[in-house]
């Protein structure tokens, strides 16, 4: 685990923002540019784009299949892993049923425990939440845990255009930050770069943001963690400001969570005198008991590691040990409109391990920044269309950025039914639908044209230009059927009842891409 | 509308269509993962600990408590430790065979100040045989969270068997969660570059477990 686990960057920051997202730099003053990373291009392209680049393909599929082998291992040393698995997923939805109720008793505990809570419904709100308690400290500078919450409303952006400089502290984010680039794996966020890439970017950058790199750096990886270390030291024992996200919230303690391996979480939880955490709501557990499930089963799933190297459990403050302030932002953000939706809302119980990444042929291929948001892989493939809603080219065809193979569902420790909200979003987009948009009920009209379609077949060209994906998808076919409804959820049962389900949205993606294309395997 | 309201009012509609349910949470939850993985003897259980501890390369010593003066002492001195923080509330024979300077843990030392220290000796709340943890809660042994964090080398020292627990659900069960928690399994460790695992980055970049008993020396296994 590399650190918290986040992901990637900084979306556009109105998080519903209609794709494509307006260029950072129209917003931030001329001597910031320098930090923004590159604005997304669309699935299709990104995509297209990844196959060609042999390094990232290459790095990806050496990542995804040694992670994938260790942790297989890592879950057969556990003998009660379904049950495990099982307990995850009804702790998780118990909390989603009931979550008013287990916000509010969140709320009491960090408060009674010294902590003030602030609600932010969107982007917008929290970043402005988090900007006024930071300048209200007087400082322009914050180290951050790696976060995804962080990084879904563009904080770094937010606090840049106001002067704060946020510096990221993991390692893998700091490669990202210093790159002018984008996370590409939740776990692992600068997977797509090998060693000599970071050495450059070391060697390159480091003298802009504090300490340089030292002369002749290497890219022996034991060298450029070294200069990681002695680059950050300096910032971590100057930081008055730390900002973070957490893994799990316990609502009947005020406890917060963050696993990481590095100890820079420790460092920006640790040694500031303010703390400020952005989680999204649905990271609450209710009890302290609760933790027993997840502790076992995200570091192996994620890392594979029986352990990660570091967990912090904090419970508001606690005199003369750590920060004497801190501030819990609680995030929706899309997340009630995602609860709403009955099919749908299983994607919150995401714990954010990144395994459902690492089986997934699509991503092997894709690369994450093809998914055009903080969350890649199948997660995102369910997530982003959801938190954001389905309106922008780039959200409408992540539903069909999947083979359906029903790996991601196998391994996923609390379970997610992937390939099924896969095809109910499929569905939402080709036929419309109810759905919640900030709270409201409103009808979406359906995809004009099947664009969507189009634009996730242009995306697909190249899983099928690869001999390896084909058969992937063709070994893996037979297990997509329970996949298949044969009604409609929701308000299309009535429809469905009486005929069968059109197969387009349902079937598999290669029958799909054989039966409109004649097999021209581009 | 608050913000708080605003949320609270688009949570319970979108769970609107949820059934009531008044299961109490005790019975919501199936419970039957096990409480610990395998049956092991007591010195298995610290034999496991030790095992798993050493393969996430945290380094594992036995001794008796006689021995354990002595054995801080080497440590230190295979270092060539200078200065080692030491928590208000740390037995002070655990120190008594070495003279490296003590820095003691205060509430108004800078983390520059703790930098400059070479190592630190704290005890432990718990430690989880079957994940290799060691669990640090800020008692009066150990010290506040950041002193095992700063110096590059820890010396952690666990009472086996009595502090040495299974698995994790055992570990939640005795540890208070008011208090501010760490949890150590190995080293600090990074596997961002090319999934290369490198030790240390930014927390200690060595870990030293004593593992101590009070049974006389015979029956400690070595
Ligand atoms: S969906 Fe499941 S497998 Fe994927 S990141 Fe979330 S918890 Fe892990």
């Amino acid at each position: 685990m590399s650190g918290t686990f986040v992901g990637m960057p900084v979306f556009p920051p109105p998080a519903h923002a209609a794709f494509p997202p307006p260029a950072h730099a129209a917003f931030l003053p001329p001597a910031h540019a320098a930090f923004l990373p590159p604005a997304h291009p669309a699935f299709p392209k990104a995509a297209h784009e990844a196959v060609h680049n042999t390094t990232l393909r290459g790095n990806l599929r050496h990542a995804t299949h040694t992670i994938r082998a260790k942790r297989a291992k890592a879950v057969a040393e556990v003998s009660d892993w379904a049950a495990l698995r099982e307990a995850g997923k009804q702790i998780k939805d118990h909390t989603l049923r009931h979550l008013d109720g287990y916000l509010v008793r969140l709320e009491e505990a960090v408060t009674a425990a010294g902590g003030t809570v602030h609600w932010a419904a969107d982007a917008d709100e929290a970043n402005r939440i988090v900007t006024e308690l930071v300048k209200a400290t007087g400082e322009t500078e914050v180290v951050k845990v790696k976060s995804m919450a962080t990084q879904e409303i563009g904080l770094n952006e937010a606090l840049e255009a106001e002067g704060i400089h946020a510096y990221e502290t993991d390692l893998a984010e700091l490669i990202v930050q210093l790159g002018k680039d984008r996370p590409s794996h939740i776990l692992v966020p600068a997977i797509h770069r090998n060693r000599g890439e970071i050495r450059d970017i070391f060697a390159r950058e480091m003298s802009e943001w504090g300490r340089p790199a030292p002369e002749g750096l290497t890219d022996t990886p034991a060298e450029l963690a070294e200069a990681a270390r002695l680059h950050l030291r300096e910032k971590f024992l100057r930081a008055k400001v730390g900002v973070s996200g957490a893994n799990f919230m316990v609502a009947e303690t005020g406890t917060l969570v963050v696993v990481e391996s590095e100890g820079n979480g420790r460092m920006c939880l640790t040694l500031p005198e303010t703390l400020i955490s952005v989680v999204g709501i649905e990271k609450i557990v209710p009890t302290w008991q609760d933790l027993e499930v997840l502790l076992q089963t995200l570091p192996r799933s994620s890392t594979a590691e029986r352990m990660n190297p570091y967990t912090s459990m904090w419970t508001g403050t606690t005199d003369e040990d750590g920060p004497q302030t801190f501030h819990l932002v609680l995030l929706d953000n899309g997340r009630t409109d995602t609860l709403a939706d009955e099919v749908g809302r299983q994607a919150l119980r995401c714990i954010r391990c990144s395994a459902c990444l690492n089986v997934c042929p699509v991503y092997e291929r894709a690369g994450g920044h093809a998914y055009g948001s903080v969350y890649p892989g199948p997660i995102g493939a369910i997530l982003s269309p959801q938190l954001r809603g389905t309106a922008s080219e780039i959200d409408a065809s992540l539903p069909y950025a999947s083979s359906l193979c029903g790996a991601c569902y196998e391994v996923c420790p609390v379970a997610i039914d992937i390939p099924e909200v896969l095809v109910h979003l499929r569905e939402r987009v080709a036929e419309g639908g109810r759905v919640t948009k900030d709270g409201n009920k409103v009808v979406l009209k359906p995809a004009k044209g099947h664009a969507a379609e189009r634009a996730a077949m242009r995306a697909a060209r190249w899983a099928f230009s690869h001999p390896g994906a084909l058969r992937t998808g063709q070994r893996l076919a037979s297990r997509t059927r329970r996949f298949q409804p044969r009604t409609l959820p929701g308000p299309g049962k009535a429809w469905s009842a009486s005929r069968d389900l059109p197969s387009l949205p349902a079937e598999p993606f290669r029958d799909w891409w054989q039966r409109t294309h004649g097999g021209d395997r581009r | 509308m608050s913000s708080r309201d605003l949320i609270l009012g688009r949570v319970r509609r979108a769970i609107a269509d949820v059934r009531q349910d008044d299961t109490p949470y005790e019975q919501a939850v199936d419970r039957s993962y096990l409480r610990e993985h395998g049956r092991r003897s007591v010195a298995e259980t610290v034999d496991l600990l030790a095992e798993n501890l050493a393969d996430y390369r945290a380094i594992v010593h036995r001794c008796a408590s006689g021995e354990l003066a002595a054995t801080i002492a080497g440590l230190l001195a295979e270092r060539a430790a200078g200065s080692v923080v030491v928590p208000a509330g740390l037995d002070a024979a655990w120190l008594a065979a070495t003279d490296v300077t003590r820095v003691p843990d205060r509430l108004g030392s800078t983390p520059r100040e703790l930098d400059a220290v070479d190592s630190v000796v704290t005890a432990c709340a718990v430690a989880i045989a079957e994940t290799g943890t060691i669990v640090l809660d800020g008692g009066p042994d150990q010290g506040r969270r950041r002193i095992t964090l700063v110096p590059d080398h820890h010396i952690c020292v666990v009472r086996v068997p009595d502090q040495v627990v299974s698995s994790v659900p055992q570990a939640l069960q005795r540890l208070d969660p008011t208090r501010p928690l760490t949890w150590i399994s190995g080293p600090s460790a990074t596997s961002d570059i090319e999934l290369d695992r490198v030790e240390g980055v930014h927390g200690p970049r060595t870990l030293e477990v004593v593992l101590v008993s009070d049974q006389p020396r015979a029956d400690v296994t070595s």
